[in-house]
């Protein structure tokens, strides 16, 4: 249970963030442009697709379905991981990290920012989907709330997975950061169903907390059921995998401190 | 009750040894300075104290907190100023004291900032982003963050490292006058001697890891035989073995 004194310190982390915000008109920018352009070349793609009619209609809803979910992801991995990347970049985490702030505290603090970067890079290309292609993800009702819980706590442990290993091998692991989740994008089965891919990679996705979320959208938008069972799976494997990068990253800050790492970070 | 304490402190790392067994206390109200060459051991040294770093060996103890098993106690009470460890240059000053106060649970938040800001003729500054402030004003601001939380135990590393003359000795007044109002005890690293002369009530001259000299800067100077407290420093720094 978080004390006072542990929301003031968060507090401290996700206010020095919001006021870098404030100063930086691109970063804010940068938020909305990636989800923004995926809706954009795959808005229009099943618009095309759906123009042909027969079976290329009804796609044409999973595929911007498909892009609004994960974008959330990217959204919330790149959240936490670049404001961890924001203090090596200012060379202040050694001030962070000789302060009282507990190293969970600086994680909830992260997992915040996930949030609010998810949030404000999301918002903008929920609403272009309505306005250009009359899509409405919320129309699938509260289950999407769900969808999108389950894939932010996915960016949320891949994020943590990224960090330690940043703390083990320095900023030079820093492009991680952009390309990680794109590595996980054909095993999550966005597009098209897990049983279209090889039979030897089908373990690797249903280890996934993705596969399970896109199987159950799948299901809630072509009538197979509500996805429950799905997101039961993709919650279970979100705890599992949270659970794993923290003690990962436990791990990592030992050893960086044991091998003095901390000391030139970012260098 | 010694506001630093420690004892038989070592760091290795692989083969390289780069503190060798060090032992030495911080009283309340001391000026402290860790003196060596570059690889002397000095940051390593302060890394540890910070928790940055953790000791191959020996124990460190502040303000009667073990700092393996209770660094956060510890830390709540002490702060660390460095011109090579930077504060975020596009939050203002206020912005920035704002976190640390807040980090630190500092009561009375807009007050201290503003107390801090005259002190430290920063008040002029307060909407500035950090990163266009000159190097005094930047160390200025890095000794407000520094002093934040009122510190029972500050930890400064080269504080006037980049600062003009005329700069540096005025933070050398007010470090002496802050010293000398709150207490604190203060722990320093520093290559400019006359800053440590001025000071420092007690010296540690750090060579390849290991406390090769240790005493007031005058009882240094009497028993080496030299005129200034540098002199001591290049006989002990240059010395074989």
């Amino acid at each position: 249970m978080a004390g006072a004194g542990s929301l003031r310190r968060i507090w401290a982390l996700v206010y020095r963030h919001l006021a870098l915000y404030r100063r930086s008109w691109p970063r804010l920018l940068d938020f909305a442009y990636g989800p923004v352009l995926q809706l954009l070349i795959w808005g229009f793609t099943a618009r095309f697709l759906a123009g042909h009619g027969g079976a290329f209609a009804g796609v044409a809803g999973l595929l911007i379905a498909g892009v609004l979910l994960w974008e959330a992801a990217l959204a919330s991995q790149l959240g936490f991981s670049v404001s961890f990347l924001e203090e090596i970049w200012s060379r202040n985490l050694g001030h962070l990290l000789v302060s009282p702030l507990r190293p969970w505290e600086l994680i909830a603090a992260l997992i915040v920012m996930s949030v609010l970067r998810l949030l404000a890079g999301m918002m903008p290309a929920i609403l272009l989907a309505f306005l250009l292609y009359a899509f409405d993800i919320f129309a699938l009702g509260p289950v999407v709330l769900l969808l999108y819980a389950n894939l932010a706590m996915m960016g949320w442990w891949v994020a943590l997975g990224v960090v330690a290993f940043i703390l083990r091998h320095g900023a030079g692991a820093e492009g991680l950061v952009w390309t990680v989740m794109f590595g996980l994008t054909p095993l999550s089965a966005v597009f098209y169903p897990v049983s279209a891919l090889p039979a030897g990679l089908r373990p690797f996705a249903w280890a996934l907390p993705s596969a399970h979320v896109f199987e159950g959208l799948r299901a809630a938008m072509l009538g197979g059921g509500n996805g429950a069972r799905d997101l039961a799976f993709a919650f279970g494997l979100n705890l599992a995998w949270l659970l794993a990068m923290a003690l990962l990253f436990r791990r990592e800050l030992n050893a960086a401190r044991h091998g003095g790492a901390l000391v030139s970070l970012g260098e | 009750m010694a506001a630093i304490r420690v004892e038989g402190l070592s760091k290795r790392y692989g083969r390289v040894t780069a503190v060798a067994g060090i032992s030495f206390t911080v009283a309340a109200g001391e000026i402290v300075a860790l003196l060596g060459g570059n690889g002397a051991g000095k940051t390593t040294t302060l890394a540890m104290l910070l928790g940055l770093v953790l000791p191959s060996a020996g124990r460190i103890e502040i303000l009667g907190h073990d700092m393996a098993r209770d660094r956060f106690a510890a830390l709540a009470r002490m702060n660390f100023a460095s011109p090579y460890v930077a504060l975020p240059a596009r939050l203002s000053v206020a912005e920035n004291l704002r976190v640390y106060g807040h980090l630190y649970g500092v009561a009375g938040l807009e007050r201290r900032i503003r107390e801090l800001a005259g002190e430290l003729d920063l008040l002029a500054f307060l909407d500035r982003p950090a990163g266009t402030l000159s190097a005094g004003q930047k160390t200025r601001l890095a000794l407000a963050k520094a002093l934040i939380n009122r510190p029972a135990v500050l930890l400064l590393d080269e504080p006037t490292a980049s600062l003009d003359p005329d700069t540096a000795d005025r933070l050398r007044t007010w470090l002496a006058a802050y010293r000398a109002a709150s207490g604190c005890a203060i722990l320093l690293a520093s290559h400019n001697m006359t800053e440590v002369e001025r000071l420092c009530d007690e010296t540690l001259i750090l060579r390849r890891g290991v406390i090769v000299a240790r005493g007031s800067p005058a009882a240094l100077r009497a028993r080496f035989g030299r005129e200034t407290l540098e002199d001591v420093f290049l006989a002990v720094a240059r010395a074989d073995g």
